[in-house]
């Protein structure tokens, strides 16, 4: 672009040495987990000496000392992720048809902050409130309580996706079908609804990893006896990186990939849409 | 940060009448499982530990005495400056301070990068960044636990290489935790930097180049000022969750690099059980987020007002 205007005679957008940076931050984020998926593959009850390629660990995961355990984990963890991610997703699309359809009203930027806390506040501290109200009103930690904390802090990812669509989709439609007689339900369901679907799936895909992620408050409010994938990977780690957790970490890689590529293309699909 | 709402091409009020309705569910869960809850906590920060976890109702400052004070054993010798946790939070804040300096180093070329690239590879480069934070940040830290471990892929591959002749003993030192942390939260750093490096209009570097201004000239005295809306936010979104950082601490930093989420932690998980302990940590330490959160609105409302 620059070199174009003449007179100066380097781009002056450009320089030299970023490129190398990039680099080297993309090999820090990506090497320890291409590491990892290497070892998981790796035919050794070591985890340090290379004994060929197999496959017993990922065997391991699903029928080893540990599988049962893994087995009720995942259970938990994937119910939990799905309710709590239907959950805060409707929560958050209800929000966030009010916040940019309804207007302008007192406190709403009180709201927008309310909405916006769970993810302002240190997870530690959600945690430790969470735990701590529980306790006072009573309340045996188990699942319940694991499901009502994820729903809480899941709202504020599935709504930010969720209400930057709303907001490119212009009013003049649910509008149109306002005055050709369409109730406000109407509009909102056939109208406005297909044009935020977008928005609405990659907020739940969201709501679903962050559920599936969490560690530190699920550690705090899930009581004895329970475990999810994180906590029970935890607990496994503490006693040492073996094996068999490398090839569960590279499962939970590959669904979390899977997740965040198929909501990069339904937004992507969304943006090509409009 | 009107990021939130308004904004929409044609202001719309289709669903004013419905709006309470609409907000109600969302009202009534934060309010109820989260606000509350932080009230409860602040309670319970100023009653007496039961000694097995819990709290006894009676009203009591002991918790944050005992941030500050050693008053001996039995509570009563003359009370002297007690460093442990005054440490901690220092300790904390220092670490933070090194990651988010960290981040910033690396991830302002890196954010610089991508959004001087062509639209069509720069949400390639974009994805690139962001995967690895929607993998989980416990499998993320253990694997780095695994990489840099004593005799782990990086030692061997150093050592392979010739550049050091002993393994370096990379985990349970501070280092290993602001790596943890960097890795943690590098992507909060490139994403808000990459989106004000798009906005910025490039005609003015060049009028800078043709008024002589070298390449880095151009940088520090027209680039970093214009952009620094977005550097104090990437800034501000590392810093926070780095300082209440759990897992980079507990698994690369061990017993001795100690930070305030595992003090919090260990006040509720582990053996020492004081729950209102417990709570006044957690209250210090949102009280540190909020004055750094306000002091970030104050330079946004600012920024705003600009008239950028």
């Amino acid at each position: 672009m620059a070199a174009k205007i003449g007179k100066t005679s380097f781009d002056i957008r450009r320089y030299p040495g970023f490129l190398p940076v990039t680099i080297i931050c993309l090999i820090i984020l990506y090497a320890p987990l291409i590491v990892v998926m290497v070892y998981s593959f790796n035919d050794s009850q070591s985890i340090t000496i290379w004994g060929g390629f197999s496959l017993r660990w990922y065997v391991d995961v699903f029928s080893g000392l540990e599988a049962e355990k893994f087995k009720s984990a995942a259970w938990v963890s994937l119910s939990i992720a799905t309710m709590a991610a239907i959950a805060s997703t409707v929560i958050a699309t209800a929000a966030a048809v009010a916040m940019v359809r309804g207007g302008s009203f007192r406190g709403k930027h009180a709201t927008f902050a309310l909405i916006s806390l769970p993810i302002m506040m240190p997870e530690i501290v959600t945690a430790v409130a969470t735990l701590i109200f529980f306790s006072a009103i009573g309340f045996t930690r188990g699942y319940a309580t694991i499901l009502v904390a994820h729903i809480v802090f899941c709202i504020p990812f599935a709504y930010l996706p969720i209400s930057a669509r709303l907001q490119g989709i212009e009013g003049t439609f649910e509008e149109a079908a306002q005055d050709l007689y369409a109730s406000r339900a109407q509009a909102f369901w056939h109208v406005l609804m297909p044009l935020m679907a977008p928005g609405i799936i990659a907020g739940f895909l969201l709501a679903f990893i962050i559920s599936l992620d969490d560690f530190i408050i699920t550690n705090f409010v899930k009581g004895a006896g329970i475990e999810t994938l994180p906590t029970a990977i935890f607990g496994s780690v503490k006693q040492g990186i073996k094996p068999n957790i490398m090839a569960l970490s590279t499962l939970m890689l590959l669904i979390s990939i899977i997740f965040v590529t198929i909501s990069y293309f339904v937004s992507k699909m969304g943006e090509k849409a409009r | 940060m009107a990021g939130g709402f308004g904004g929409g091409a044609t202001v719309s009020r289709t669903f004013a009448p419905v709006r309470n309705w609409l907000l109600l569910p969302s009202w009534a869960v934060i309010g109820i499982f989260l606000v509350v809850p932080v009230g409860i906590m602040l309670v319970y920060s100023f009653l007496t530990k039961e000694f097995r976890g819990g709290v006894i109702w009676e009203f009591s400052l002991a918790a944050y005495d005992q941030f500050i004070f050693d008053r001996g054993l039995f509570g009563d010798e003359a009370p002297t400056i007690e460093w442990t946790y005054i440490t901690i939070f220092l300790r904390s804040i220092i670490q933070a301070l090194v990651a988010t300096v960290f981040c910033l180093v690396i991830g302002f070329p890196t954010a610089y990068f991508i959004a001087t690239r062509e639209p069509a590879s720069r949400s390639i480069w974009l994805f690139l960044i962001t995967v690895p934070y929607w993998v989980n940040l416990l499998i993320r830290t253990v694997s780095m636990k695994f990489l840099i471990r004593d005799n782990g892929p990086l030692n061997e591959f150093l050592l392979w290489t010739g550049v050091i002749s002993e393994p370096l003993a990379l985990v349970n030192t501070n280092l290993a935790v602001q790596l943890g942390l960097f890795y943690s939260y590098l992507p909060f750093m490139v994403l808000p930097i990459y989106a004000s490096v798009e906005r910025y209009n490039f005609a003015l570097s060049e009028a800078a180049a043709d008024l002589y201004a070298d390449r880095w000239t151009t940088l520090r005295q027209i680039l970093l000022p214009a952009v620094r809306p977005g550097i104090i936010a990437g800034c501000i979104l590392v810093f926070v969750p780095s300082l209440g950082a759990f897992l980079a601490p507990d698994l690369l930093g061990g017993a001795k690099n100690f930070m305030i989420g595992s003090l919090i932690e260990e006040q509720f998980k582990g053996n020492a059980g004081n729950w209102p302990f417990g709570a006044a940590a957690s209250m210090i330490l949102l009280t540190m987020v909020l004055i750094v959160l306000m002091f970030y609105a104050r330079q946004q409302s600012r920024a705003d007002q600009g008239g950028r």
